[in-house]
């Protein structure tokens, strides 16, 4: 905690104290100018494509939206360089709005090849509008100034745009730690699991593209001003493919490689524009040559940037405050009363019935174990259950209230949790940050208190649940490892973790004891009893039958589909259609 | 006499976690060997660590030679073919298409060839024929699984594997399916079965083992592990409350 | 609006599409196959343009040098790659296949280019020398990326069209080029002039198109392209190397780009950088389309060259902006119809 908070005074003073060593040639300044609005640019996309997983090749434009905003206000209209700030900031939010509720809805390749489009087309729309002064734009832009002096100095301008770079590092930062910032890296690898527990993903996809809109339009606005002209070229598709290039090399994921793949690509290009004619001896676009085969090494070589190769990139150890007051607890209904009944569920894909005429009702209190052998719609039957696929036909009725037809978030909202046959942990995060994931539903801080850190009392609870549960379940040591470094059992107990993190009624549990030892399933057995004990409703399906008939109440056997048994272990075990279901008969 | 398939102390870990430990198995040339065990025992991890689809540990000899550096594609051209728990078909293409595709291995050997390879399936599976234009996307569980043994079987191959051909069909189809690995004996080819449907695949091959969390924990003579009575308890479990 | 007008733009506007369905074909094909978004298929039309339009003027086109360099670049990656596994023939026909070709195109463009042989043959070793780099690009750039994502794949796809732009401009220098047409006759149909140039294109433009269709229903390795198109892992099992498919099927992008680029630069100055545009037209057609059907890509293609002659005569300047723009009307129907897609991979 003392890092991060500390941090940017240091930095502050270097970027006010740096330019005026006396020994610094002023050409690096000027680079440094340079370098330090491409990093703002780039801390976009961190958010964007490393976190969000969404690629941009048009965040140049949104520079465009921001320098051209403040140029024609400033020019034409007269206003303070200081007050288009604002201006040029909301409206690139707005049209990044815009295009992302067009475009936002794409799958990953189409959305990337879609970013280009709306670039080549924005790029002729500025180049060609008398209002943005066609392909000559516009100049004579005033200056920042200050009480009077005006920041023209290249030493003054470097402090502004460190400052910027320090602002937006600072804000990023605080919106990935908080609830908003966890939905967006939760997009990565794990998007369905975070939908599941209440995280509206495509308003984190909106939010990623806006925030990364929004800096580039910062940076914009200082382009503008450094500058004192604009011009269509550094805002078309080839200056947007180099921040990506950026954002790529330094390492998508982590916010130091913004600063590292912009020095590295800014430096390396004047060195290039330098060198080459120099080597070469005609005129060209050497370094655009050099470029392209540097990013395709860079993906060969290393696909997730340089940064995690220089700094050893583990997630920050999270301070708990244990002495944070309880989340508010929903009641459980009383043992024995119907929690959730399913009559006549179908589910058929094509000419395949993967669930055919279901239904079983569970009861407050009970474990029940789903079983059956290999493809007997099991997975599916969950599946249905959570809103992650809808039945053909047939109702699911929990707590009296139908859910077919409910999205996955609605349907966590009512109170039931589930974990998954194949593990979803977002890789990038520690293992407790994993698990306050579960709990999104009992905080409400939006994106700007998380910005503006009014968050922090809010936050204290949902880590102290977190912790509180990771406790429950016995992995309270492994709280700041990084998610997939635990072996596959126990990241199956911290999806159960993330699970109880939601206050669930009903626990739907796929596999959870695949992968684990003799002795920890034994534990995993004991959680469960107590959680039954406390009232908790489970259905888990298991292929591990010794754990099955020790740990349940009941049994509902599944094969093609139907619903072949039903009843306590001991009877299951005994039924001449379930043995041969498992055995096969004779051919 | 060598044998077609020869594994020694083979171990496959999935994402960290082993698992298949140590499994070593022999199938002699014409031979039919299953594994059997019950769901997430490692069967099919263990085939497609066969096949290349899988990194693997430890020696996997086929023919005597050692296949470690060679990719799926090697492995087909060498003599393996495998037919997937989830067949793995050309699904827009046509029933003919698929299988012609079977002898991809052979395809130096013209059209003709192939068309004679066609023939002897189509003896096999005469419901293939029926629907031979159609696309494979259109045809029932039973058909699929059939079409996928056709396709494997047109590249004539030394070794032929299968996953799980019972998993999902009814049991009038699976007795076609069985019925049709007993027929295949009479070419000579070898035939390594991984089957939940213990029973049938315990009365078709000469030999079996059993696979329980990544381990060979029996093996014999099949018509003995028939006969076992332990086999019901590790489907079922014990359930000692 | 002057009926003869619209004729007008109406075949110039077939004439675009034709080209651009031809790009949007060729896209589609290795999408489906290799799962890279082919972004630079564009500098192949402008080195298709650009190598026959030096063959043309009776000089030695730059292009033969990249040409060898990534034969060169090719052989060393496929030794490293199959360094354990390589069988003396499979060396022959690797050594032969990166560096025969490239030498035997050095030498044959030694030998005719200043002769100035005639259109046919300068078309023919234009393709030649075009052609090649793109299998090579696929064994430098894409293979060993193999198991990386659709998006991992397209940033390299960005990066490739990058140094080939910058290289055409080092290469080619920045004075754009035009060169003989294959016919310089024209057919009069009433009040419309239709020019030679413009049926040769619309002509072989069906012509490859039946070519393909047949390549792909008749040819054994034509459907196992289509295989491994449908299952990547199914056409594993019987033994159709992903690796043979991917290097087949950037062969046909880089056929089919290099010959549009020799079918436009009769008809319209290109520049190194010309291609880039015309190719991402070509995508917006082939992502209208779907980016898996051929027939709707071909279809879109149409459309976008019509609507671009269209708006070049109404608001030429906006041109480019109305075709780009197009295509957010239907990714917008697309993603209503489709609903959420996530990014699991």
């Amino acid at each position: 905690m003392m890092r991060r908070t500390l941090w940017p005074l240091p930095a502050l003073l270097l970027c006010i104290g740096l330019p005026w060593l006396p020994w610094l040639p002023p050409f690096w300044v000027t680079l440094g100018n340079y370098i330090g609005i491409s990093t703002i640019v780039a801390i976009g996309l961190v958010v964007l494509t490393g976190m969000g997983g969404i690629t941009s090749f048009g965040q140049a434009s949104f520079l465009g939206f921001g320098a051209y905003t403040t140029a024609i206000l400033t020019v034409q209209a007269g206003l303070s360089p200081w007050l288009t700030l604002p201006l040029a900031l909301a409206v690139s939010a707005v049209a990044a709005l815009a295009i992302g509720a067009i475009t936002l809805r794409l799958s990953g390749h189409y959305l990337a090849v879609g970013t280009i489009a709306w670039s080549v087309s924005l790029y002729y729309t500025f180049a060609n509008l008398d209002l943005f002064g066609r392909n000559d734009g516009i100049s004579a832009i005033p200056p920042l100034s200050l009480g009077g002096l005006q920041l023209i100095d290249g030493r003054l301008y470097f402090s502004v745009i460190w400052i910027g770079v320090v602002l937006a590092a600072l804000a990023t930062a605080n919106l990935l730690d908080s609830r908003a910032g966890r939905a967006i890296r939760s997009l990565r690898g794990g998007a369905r699991a975070a939908a599941s527990f209440g995280v509206d993903t495509p308003r984190a996809r909106t939010l990623a593209f806006v925030h990364a809109a929004m800096l580039a339009a910062f940076a914009g606005w200082l382009y503008a001003h450094m500058q004192r002209s604009v011009n269509p070229t550094p805002f078309g598709l080839n200056a947007g493919i180099e921040y990506l290039l950026m954002a790529v090399l330094g390492g998508a994921a982590h916010l130091p490689g913004a600063l590292l793949g912009a020095g590295l690509v800014t430096i390396v290009n004047d060195v290039l524009q330098d060198l080459l004619p120099k080597i070469i001896g005609t005129q060209g676009n050497f370094e655009t040559i050099v470029f392209g085969v540097i990013l395709v090494l860079a993906l060969q070589t290393w696909p997730e940037g340089i940064w995690p190769h220089i700094a050893r990139v583990r997630p920050r150890p999270h301070l708990v405050r244990p002495d944070a007051p309880e989340l508010p607890a929903r009641s459980l209904p009383p043992r024995g009363e119907p929690v959730l009944s399913v009559r006549g569920l179908h589910r058929r894909f094509g000419g395949l019935v993967a669930v055919n005429d279901l239904s079983f009702t569970l009861f407050a209190g009970e474990i029940v174990g789903l079983i059956g052998p290999n493809g007997a719609g099991k997975t599916t039957t969950f599946n249905l259950l959570t809103g992650v696929d809808r039945p053909s036909a047939g109702e699911i009725e929990f707590l009296g209230r139908p859910l077919v037809g409910l999205t996955p978030p609605a349907i966590a909202r009512l109170g039931i949790a589930r974990s998954f046959q194949h593990v979803k942990l977002v890789p990038s995060m520690s293992v407790i940050e994993n698990v306050v994931i579960g709990a999104h539903l009992r905080g409400h801080a939006g994106a700007l208190r998380g910005v503006l850190r009014l968050d922090r009392a809010e936050e204290a609870q949902l880590y102290a649940e977190a912790a509180r549960q990771l406790a429950h379940v016995g992995l309270a040591a492994f709280a700041d490892r990084p998610a997939t470094s635990l072996a596959l059992g126990q990241q199956r107990v911290v999806e159960i973790a993330r699970a109880l993190c939601l206050d669930p009624v009903l626990l739907l549990l796929d596999e959870p004891a695949a992968g684990l030892r003799h002795t920890e399933k034994a534990e995993l057995a004991a959680l469960l009893r107590r959680l039954r004990g406390e009232g908790v409703t489970i259905m888990l399906v298991e292929h591990d039958m010794e754990f099955v008939m020790n740990l349940t109440d009941r049994l509902v056997v599944m094969d093609f589909g139907t619903r072949l048994a039903e009843g306590p272990p001991a009877a299951v075990r005994r039924d001449p259609a379930v043995i041969e279901a498992y055995l096969g008969s004779v051919a | 006499m060598t044998p077609v398939l020869e594994l020694q102390n083979v171990s496959v870990a999935y994402g960290g976690i082993p698992a298949v430990t140590g499994v070593s198995l022999r199938v002699a040339a014409g031979s039919i060997v299953t594994v059997i065990g019950p769901n997430g025992a490692g069967k099919s991890t263990l085939l497609n660590a066969v096949m290349g689809v899988l990194p693997a540990q430890g020696s996997i000899r086929f023919n005597g030679r050692d296949l470690r550096d060679a990719g799926v594609e090697a492995r087909v051209q060498a003599g393996m073919s495998l037919v997937p728990e989830l067949r793995e078909l050309f699904a827009s293409m046509s029933v003919e298409d698929n299988l012609r595709l079977g002898a991809f291995r052979h395809r130096a050997e013209g059209r003709a060839a192939a068309t004679r390879g066609l023939d002897a399936i189509f003896a096999l599976f005469p419901r293939l024929q029926e629907r031979r234009r159609q696309k494979a996307a259109t045809l029932s569980g039973g058909e699929r699984q059939m079409l996928a043994m056709g396709r494997a079987l047109m590249a004539r191959p030394a070794l032929l594997m299968l996953d799980e051909p019972s998993l999902g069909l009814a049991p009038l189809i699976v007795r076609d399916i069985f019925h049709t690995i007993t027929e295949l004996r009479r070419t000579g080819v070898a035939i390594l079965l991984i089957e939940q449907n213990a029973r049938a695949a315990l009365q078709v091959s000469d030999h079996g083992y059993v696979l329980e969390t990544g381990r060979v924990t029996l093996q014999g003579p099949s018509s003995d592990l028939a006969a076992d009575k332990r086999i019901v308890e590790l489907y079922l479990g014990h359930g000692t409350q | 609006m002057d009926p003869t007008i619209t004729l007008i733009l109406l075949q110039d506007g077939i004439v675009n599409g034709a080209i651009y369905a031809l790009l949007a074909l060729s896209l589609v094909l290795v999408f489906a196959v290799t799962r890279v978004v082919f972004i630079p298929q564009g500098e192949f039309v402008a080195y298709g343009a650009l190598t026959y339009a030096a063959l043309d003027a009776g000089q030695m086109p730059g292009s033969v040098w990249l040409l060898c360099a990534l034969g060169a670049a090719a052989c060393g990656a496929s030794l490293w790659t199959q360094r354990r596994m390589l069988p003396p023939r499979a060396l022959a026909r690797l050594l032969a296949g990166t560096l025969g070709i490239p030498l035997a195109a050095l030498l044959l463009t030694r030998e005719l280019a200043p002769l100035r042989p005639g259109v046919l043959v300068q078309a023919l070793l234009a393709l030649l020398i075009v052609t090649p780099m793109a299998p090579y690009l696929y064994r430098v750039a894409f293979r060993p990326l193999a198991q990386a994502s659709v998006l991992v794949l397209l940033i390299a796809a960005v990066g490739v069209h990058l140094a080939m732009g910058g290289m055409g401009l080092v290469l080619f220098g920045p004075e754009g080029s035009r060169a003989a047409g294959f016919s310089d006759g024209s057919l009069d149909l009433g009040s419309l002039t239709v020019p030679g140039q413009s049926l040769w294109i619309v002509g072989l433009t069906l012509a490859l198109m039946l070519g393909l269709y047949g390549f792909f229903e008749f040819t054994l390795y034509g459907k196992a392209l289509r295989a491994t198109a449908v299952n990547r892992l199914g056409a594993r099992l019987v033994g159709i190397g992903t690796a043979q498919s991917g290097e087949i099927a950037f062969s046909l992008a880089g056929l089919i780009g290099a010959l549009s680029g020799i079918l436009i630069v009769p008809l319209t100055t290109v520049y190194y950088d010309t291609g880039f545009i015309i190719g991402l037209k070509g995508f917006t057609a082939a992502i209208i389309g779907g980016m898996a059907s051929y027939p709707g890509a071909a279809l879109a293609a149409l459309a976008v060259g019509v609507l671009e002659s269209f708006s070049s005569f109404w608001a030429s300047a906006f041109k480019e902006v109305i075709v780009f723009t197009a295509i957010i009307p239907v990714l917008l129907w697309r993603s209503l119809r489709g609903g959420v897609v996530e990014d699991e991979e």
